[in-house]
């Protein structure tokens, strides 16, 4: 199975004030850890979101809003993909990364929908004509 | 439902117990009675765990139970004064330094880990039975998973797991990493038994459906671990390639009814992004791998690199053939088949037109070599009905479907043959 584990952002994160030595070397530990067992797939740290942008949905209408936004606690300050064999074993692999923030951190973990988790239907059917569509462009 | 402690202690178990075999092995001299110890930690800790809580450190705490109780089952049987001191002395260290258990555990594990891996793939044992024990010890699958994904019955896996750890014990088999020429020997054998389980989730025809990705992710997982174990080698990178790449297609492999899809007529947009990215980042660690040994690509990078062609085509009309062209002859340079032959004929005939793909083809007809492979007509019919030569196509086409035993390619090339006209 295929998880998604969220980093929340904290204060400092989106203040963009870089982690300390102690947890980037704790944090590049944990990292190393988890690739030598073959279990992580990706991960990355994203930047405050002071630097983002959203786009919010009404009908057809799309509007831009630019960062930074308000609610910290819900936003994401980083994630790793990461392979394992159930949700147990990605929480026993998450309660041993160190704390991502100094005033309290907080992981997220989800697990991936795969292709095969789908029920044959109009939106898979979609899909696959998506694909069709790409072959015949020439 | 996750927050269980009985689950958690299942997990924490399934994430050390390999560490804990290999580690006990080194103090053991034996996988099997490893195994056991390991087994009595865990149920030390399902004892205990739900009383006292789960301790701050759980690899440390199991890693240090079971090497009690090896201690323990040592002065039962009393073995050899040497070997008791040796495990009598790990112990007193660990104890005297108890904030860092886990440092002290991570010094060696790297070096148990390959000693287990080079152990369970060793040539002393059948095929069958390295795939078996490297399943069980590394891979944490039960006797009754490992029966599942190969259909045979449970009892046959269980015997084949015990008999290959009494072969162990009674040839003698020693607890340590192969040096020198043995080494690139024995990381073939390695390799081989990897690409076996990889390859029985990718391909097998039979066996249960929900077993088959797992065999794939636990090879694909065997893989990454001996790639961070031996980074020098070049092929264990290529082999890690080969796999992710081929799972990176895992999805779009075969369509609804289970039928297999050609790689051409694939829907390529349920290709894993994912994965193809880490199999060409494990590419050019291969690459890199050979420029410091001074050594050529070895047949798994050909192979990625093969794979990787594809990859990175967004449409199929996209894809290198010349480059395609280019690996097949390097990898009939390294070991020289007709089977690539030929298939560096069908990449020939895509590059430059039926007509040159069909002259190697004729060649290769007139050695006997491949007389009896049905996929020969079959390439030959394809580039005929490519050159709109039908009656000689639908003959190919026809004698490929009685070469071949099986019926889903017989029916391929039956309709194949009617296509042709």
């Amino acid at each position: 199975m295929r998880f998604m584990v969220i980093v929340k952002a904290s204060k400092d994160s989106e203040a963009g004030v870089m982690p300390s030595q102690e947890l980037l070397i704790a944090m590049g530990k944990f990292n190393e850890e988890m690739v030598k067992a073959g279990i992580m797939l990706a991960g990355d740290g994203l930047q405050s979101s002071a630097k983002g942008a959203r786009i919010k949905f009404e009908g057809d209408k799309r509007t831009v809003v630019d960062g930074p936004f308000a609610e910290t606690k819900e936003l994401v300050a980083g994630f790793w993909m990461i392979q394992v064999k159930s949700l147990a074993e990605a929480i026993e692999w998450m309660k041993r990364c160190p704390n991502p923030h100094n005033d309290g951190g907080e992981l997220e973990i989800r697990q991936v929908f795969e292709l095969s988790d789908f029920e044959p239907g109009e939106g898979i059917r979609i899909h696959e004509k998506v694909g069709e569509e790409m072959k015949k462009q020439k | 439902m996750a927050t269980d402690p009985h689950r958690a202690i299942v997990a924490v178990f399934n994430i050390e117990r390999p560490k804990l075999i290999a580690s006990l092995t080194r103090i053991t001299r034996d996988v099997g009675v490893s195994e056991e110890l390991a087994q009595d930690a865990f149920a030390t800790a399902l004892e205990e765990w739900p009383k006292s809580g789960v301790p701050s450190n759980p690899a440390a705490w199991l890693m240090l139970t079971a090497k009690r109780k090896a201690l323990d089952a040592h002065r039962r049987k009393q073995l050899a004064a040497k070997k008791y001191d040796e495990l009598g002395r790990e112990l007193r260290e660990e104890e005297n330094t108890p904030p860092d258990l886990d440092a002290a555990l991570d010094d060696d594990i790297g070096d148990d880990m390959l000693r287990l891996i080079f152990t369970a793939c060793h040539p002393v044992l059948s095929p069958e039975a390295r795939v078996a024990l490297t399943l069980r010890l590394l891979g944490g699958l039960t006797t009754d998973e490992i029966a599942r994904a190969f259909i045979v019955p449970e009892p046959t896996v269980a015997q084949r797991i015990v008999r290959a750890k009494k072969t162990l014990t009674e040839k003698e088999v020693v607890y340590e990493v192969p040096h020198g020429e043995e080494l690139s020997e024995r990381l073939v054998t390695v390799f081989e038994v990897i690409y076996l389980i990889f390859n029985e989730g990718y391909a097998a025809t039979s066996g249960e459906n929900w077993m088959r990705p797992q065999l794939c992710e636990e090879a694909l997982r065997l893989g990454r671990v001996l790639a961070e174990l031996a980074p020098y080698e070049p092929e264990i990178h290529g082999l890690v390639a080969l796999i992710e790449l081929q799972m990176s297609r895992f999805a779009a492999r075969v369509d609804t009814n289970g039928e297999a899809i050609l790689l051409l007529d694939q829907n390529r947009t349920h290709w894993d992004r994912l994965l193809i990215r880490r199999g060409l980042q494990a590419i050019a660690r291969a690459h890199d791998a050979c420029a410091k040994l001074s050594r050529l690509p070895g047949t798994y990078l050909l192979q990625a690199e093969l794979a990787a062609c594809h990859a990175r085509a967004n449409r199929p009309e996209d894809t290198d053939w010349a480059k395609i062209v280019g690996i097949y002859g390097a990898l009939s340079a390294l070991s020289p088949s007709p089977i690539i032959e030929l298939n560096r004929a069908v990449a020939i005939g895509m590059l430059m037109g039926p007509q040159a793909g069909l002259e190697i083809v004729d060649a290769l007809a007139k050695e006997h070599t491949l007389k009896n492979y049905y996929l020969l007509p079959a390439v030959r019919g394809d580039l005929l009905a490519k050159l709109n030569r039908k009656n000689e196509a639908r003959k190919e086409f026809e004698r490929a479907a009685e070469m071949t035993q099986n019926e889903k390619e017989r029916a391929v090339m039956r309709k194949r043959a009617r296509e042709a006209g």
